[in-house]
């Protein structure tokens, strides 16, 4: 039993300064894992941020790779890719897929020659109800090895003094690969003849449960016929989207999905670092492109490629990109549904 | 409903201490996840799916608990606006605990992600892609955040209040470890 005589008001002082310290110290537990006392930490919202043009970002657009169409079909696994993975995608048989090929712009109406990064997202999804999303891009590696270089990178690449960019690349070494591919590799007049990359490794797990670092990448089946750039923009701004409408209402359009497995000394946290060439390569299946859809009513429209949705046998590996894109995806997308009154829907689109 | 007990039953003391646990971590988790772009964002978030989800299990069980066995009435000297307060803020917390988890879910199917948590398991979409929904959704999720945070404060002052200012033996209902040796004293009269 308490002595009543702690009970009186002047010892309730002690004992309302410990709640109070108790309340104090968990707001701020709170707070700290917020990261309101961290206004160094990168953030989601700071690196979408970042992707956005001087004049603002495109409401209700992809805070990047806004300019983009979308495509339906399927992945005919032809089953070799469960050497590597126990992912339903990869057992003989024909998937739906829901996809959309992009330019790696903030801009959605960007002119297709002043873009030189090339994007695809793909949706398989499998009956036992897995869902597999990839967002691959057509260089062969990385411009930068960590999302705060790529952040970095952004802020470098927007300011006005040049210094600041070659400052840039000159602390970040890595980067003149990048730099060396965006300036000398072929540019070509097509989606169709563009080879794209996952450039992040993930973990496959095959179903003896041994696990495969795999990269992978989707080569086009159509020939390919090297543009300059010069020559792409005499074909218009948009002259991707209107070929790969035009090819796909004559023919589907296929791709070969190549997996490439990493040998225990390869790096798999680091995508400016190309595996060599004589690693072992899977050809697991080919995605089949059988219907092009704009996207301001298309089935793309409302899929964020986020690729961290991976199906059972496939996850992220000590890649950091895959997380901080998941993360930085999934901001995006909340700022576009929130703003998709900006969004210029097609007339007869069924979604609010 | 109204059995006369002076404490909680050990079911629903262990029931409370446990989602506390996971009520905080849940909390943390989810303020901790949307700040970062690191490694630890994509098992955060799964282990956020997984944790929600198993605070709505048991906050149903613990509901249907509360019916059967009811709760021990407060001190009869407890002031009615404390009264009141302390039932308000009850009920607040178990529609948060309900509330909250279906919420998070209703807010990733009008996103069309797909739910999936430990052990590969798989919810299926509980509402269908909206920009207008998901948007809605997580703002309450959002904001309700913080106020669940909030209320679990309060919650823990006013404990504490009890325990050490009052001393009416209002925690020792919900202590891990019984009290049966320590009743409720509701004639106090110090003052």
């Amino acid at each position: 039993m308490p002595d009543p005589s702690q009970s009186q008001p002047h010892s309730h002082l002690g004992s309302l300064a410990i709640i109070a310290a108790v309340v104090a110290i968990g707001a701020g537990a709170f707070a700290y894992t917020a990261g309101w006392l961290s206004p160094g930490r990168l953030t989601p919202t700071k690196l979408v941020g970042a992707l956005a043009p001087p004049d603002g970002p495109a409401l209700g657009h992809r805070r990047n790779h806004a300019k983009g169409i979308c495509f339906t079909g399927i992945f005919d696994a032809n089953g070799n890719g469960t050497a590597l993975s126990r992912a339903t995608a990869f057992v003989a048989g024909q998937y739906p897929v829901v996809g959309r090929f992009n330019l790696g712009t903030p801009d959605p109406s960007a002119t297709d020659a002043t873009v030189r990064v090339r994007g695809v997202g793909v949706q398989i999804s499998t009956p036992d109800g897995d869902v597999w999303r990839m967002a691959m891009i057509d260089p062969p590696i990385f411009p930068v090895a960590t999302p705060q270089a790529f952040y970095e990178l952004l802020e470098a690449s927007k300011s006005k003094d040049p210094e600041v960019m070659k400052a840039f690349a000159a602390a970040h070494p890595e980067f003149a690969a990048f730099g060396k591919w965006a300036t000398t590799a072929p540019w070509t007049a097509s989606y169709a003849e563009v080879a794209f990359n996952s450039l992040n490794a993930f973990i496959f797990t095959d179903g003896g449960g041994a696990d495969h670092a795999v990269r992978w990448s989707l080569a086009p089946q159509a020939p390919v016929t090297p543009i300059s750039a010069p020559d792409l923009e005499k074909l218009g701004p948009n002259h991707l989207e209107e070929d790969i409408m035009d090819r796909v209402s004559k023919a589907p359009q296929r791709w070969t999905m190549v997996l490439t497995q990493a040998d225990p000394s390869d790096p798999t946290s680091d995508p400016t670092k190309a595996w060599p060439p004589e690693r072992r390569t899977v050809q697991a299946g080919t995605l089949v492109v059988q219907k092009i859809e704009v996207e301001a009513d298309g089935p793309c429209r409302d899929i964020n490629f986020d690729p961290t949705v991976l199906p059972h046998g496939i996850k992220v590996s000590d890649d950091p990109f895959p997380a901080a894109r998941s993360a930085a995806y999934a901001k995006s997308y909340d700022l576009r549904t929130s703003e998709a009154s900006y969004y210029p829907r097609t007339a007869g689109s069924t979604k609010p | 409903m109204s059995r006369t007990n002076t404490e909680f039953t050990a079911l629903q003391r262990s029931l409370h201490w446990l989602m506390a646990i996971c009520i905080l971590a849940m909390l943390f988790i989810g303020v901790g996840m949307v700040s970062t772009i690191g490694r630890q964002y994509t098992p955060l978030l799964a282990t956020h799916k997984t944790l929600g989800i198993t605070i709505l299990v048991l906050a149903l069980i613990r509901l249907v608990v509360r019916f059967i066995y009811g709760a021990p009435a407060l001190p009869v000297d407890l002031p009615e606006p404390m009264k009141l307060a302390a039932h308000l803020s009850h009920l607040a917390l178990y529609a948060l605990m309900i509330g909250m988890p279906l919420i998070g879910w209703a807010m990733m199917s009008a996103g069309a992600y797909p739910v999936v948590l430990y052990g590969q398991i798989r919810l299926p979409a509980i509402l269908p892609q909206s920009d207008s929904l998901h948007t809605l959704l997580w703002n309450a999720h959002f904001y309700l955040a913080f106020a669940f945070f909030a209320l679990v404060l309060l919650h823990v002052a006013a404990a504490l209040f009890h325990a050490l200012v009052r001393r009416d033996g209002v925690l020792q209902t919900m202590l891990p470890v019984g009290n049966n040796d320590v009743p409720l004293k509701p004639q106090r009269n110090e003052h």
